[in-house]
């Protein structure tokens, strides 16, 4: 009993990923996302083990908590006011690195399995992980509010199934409106409040066929890319008048 | 059917599309409009970026405006060289109003300029309409025989540079023209329409063109203002979506021809009586939006 108390108290004071006695091994449906013309948001199958090279530890049960976080950008925050009977943009604040879309799921209520300390090291929940250092300031809550109203910014408890201590299983859904780039998955088991375990892996969003090459064509060839809108919409109106006057006749 | 458009970077309904693309269609063939102040608003209603909202449509009249001007041609109601002149002012015009755009989207006034944009000119115009169109009504119920039209001579005509224009009957200074042009480039650059609903009262009320080359003429000049619009704002700021454009289209082309349909067989006084009551409608609607506390203060992007 001794042992195993100290064991765990080693645990929990070694860096992560080091003397492990209980490894997360886990596997995704899919690491790559294309989007195609018919893309309309994805759902990704994560799943994984908790290997170990002794038997289960007593007491307190094991918890999985699984994070995907999307590619991070510069984002301009805007804040309106009335001037002259009406409501207009008065204030720009730019907000540094914020993830685009980011998810947490886990077995049970975080409350319960995750203490504010462990939640602070590991950058778990929305609060922790988006941008902690601004808590409070108004730009910063309006942020992450208007992200959790578009759903690019969610907390799901109590979603990731585990049995028998050992296999667990989740799946998350990318919504439609997805930027493209990595998304870091990130899977941590915790016991007794404490990360005993974590892997990390990234699964890459990418436009793909025509969706890829009419978004390059626009960026890095702007002016053939305006003369094809101009000769397709041309060519079309052209088309349309044709085709009625021999409907008509 | 759910369709990912590569610029605007969202999915949407591609029959929702096909659908506003189709109503627009059908109101444009009735009324005789473009269209474009009404797929703007609608746009933006199912989430499509503005600043990609306003481009697209953009490309979308160069479309329309084809397809209506070849009837014209063919019926000779296009006044070529006052459509040259137009489209002289047109292009300053635009290429002006692109900047404008431009430098509002920097500073994140763009929402604001647009909406402002539409709620005084659909105001205005719908509001004159309406009067317009009720007063013709009565007279039409009171004594048939309408007084004799006579040419007016305002005083901007007698301005210098004066030019023929043959197609139209006129003899008039080139200023006003340009003039009007380069408003109409204006705006199209900045509310993504192709200007038809200003330039055609326009060229009847202040350059005194007779209405039947009116229509032909201004969508004439219409197809190159708004596609150098179209390809102004795809090289500046990338935001032109040849998906999004592409259904719109479909959708409108179908829908015009049942417009017309529906257009021969009303009234020409109640038809504009409903133009005027729609374009007040979409003039209120975004006028209380400014009005009215927003329900969110802040927002994100450009």
């Amino acid at each position: 009993m001794m042992t195993r108390v100290f064991a765990l108290l080693f645990a929990l004071l070694m860096l992560p990923g080091a003397g492990r006695a209980e490894e997360v091994v886990a596997a995704l449906s899919q690491s790559r996302i294309s989007i195609t013309a018919n893309f309309d948001g994805s759902e990704i199958l994560i799943f994984g083990a908790v290997k170990r090279d002794q038997p289960t530890p007593e007491g307190e049960p094991l918890d999985v908590i699984i994070t995907v976080a999307g590619p991070e950008k510069v984002e301009t925050i805007r804040r309106k006011d009335r001037r002259f009977g009406i409501w207009i943009n008065v204030e720009a604040q730019v907000i540094g690195h914020t993830p685009t879309f980011y998810t947490v799921t886990s077995t049970r209520e975080l409350a319960d399995i995750l203490p504010p300390l462990t939640d602070s090291l590991w950058k778990i929940t929305p609060d922790k992980r988006i941008l902690p250092g601004m808590r409070g300031l108004p730009a910063r809550e309006a942020l992450i509010r208007l992200r959790k109203a578009d759903d690019l910014y969610r907390t799901r408890e109590g979603v990731v199934t585990l049995s028998e201590d050992t296999l667990f299983q989740t799946s998350i859904t990318l919504p439609s409106n997805i930027v493209e780039g990595g998304y870091t998955t990130r899977i941590f088991l915790l016991r007794n409040g404490a990360v005993i375990d974590s892997y990390g892996t990234t699964i890459n969003v990418q436009k793909v066929g025509i969706e890829r090459w009419l978004y390059n064509l626009a960026y890095q060839q702007a002016l053939i890319y305006g003369v094809m809108a101009l000769a397709i919409a041309g060519l079309f109106g052209w088309g349309a008048s044709e085709a009625f006057r021999i409907l008509r006749r | 059917m759910q369709i990912f458009l590569p610029i605007a970077e969202v999915s949407v309904n591609a029959f929702t599309l096909l659908g506003l693309g189709g109503i627009v269609g059908v109101l444009s063939g009735m009324f005789g409009v473009g269209g474009g102040f009404l797929i703007t608003p609608l746009l933006f209603f199912v989430g499509i970026p503005p600043a990609v909202a306003v481009a697209t449509s953009a490309n979308q009249i160069v479309a329309s405006s084809v397809s209506g001007v070849l009837a014209h041609f063919k019926r000779k109601t296009v006044d070529l060289k006052m459509g040259f002149v137009l489209l002289g002012g047109g292009l300053v015009g635009s290429a002006i109003g692109i900047q404008i755009f431009n430098m509002l989207k920097a500073m994140g006034q763009v929402d604001l300029l647009v909406t402002l944009c539409y709620v005084v000119f659909l105001g205005i115009i719908g509001f004159l309409m309406l009067i317009e169109s009720i007063r013709a009504i009565k007279r039409a119920k009171g004594r048939p025989g309408g007084r004799p039209e006579r040419k007016k001579h305002l005083w901007v005509h007698n301005l210098p540079l004066k030019m023929k224009f043959r197609a139209s009957g006129l003899y008039i200074s080139a200023i006003p023209p340009i003039a009007v042009g380069v408003m109409v480039g204006m705006l199209g650059a900045v509310m993504g329409v192709g200007g038809g609903f200003i330039m055609v009262p326009a060229m009847i009320y202040l350059l005194g063109m007779p209405t039947k080359v009116v229509i032909g003429t201004s969508l004439f000049q219409i197809i190159f203002t708004a596609g150098f619009t179209t390809l102004l704002h795809a090289y500046t700021n990338h935001t032109v979506d040849v998906f999004l454009a592409f259904l719109l289209l479909i959708g409108g082309v179908i829908g015009a021809q049942i417009g017309t349909q529906i257009g021969l067989k009303m009234k020409a006084e109640q038809l504009r009586i409903w133009l005027a009551v729609l374009v007040l409608a979409v003039c209120l609607k975004l006028g209380f939006d400014l009005l009215l506390p927003p329900k969110e203060l802040y927002s994100l992007g450009a």
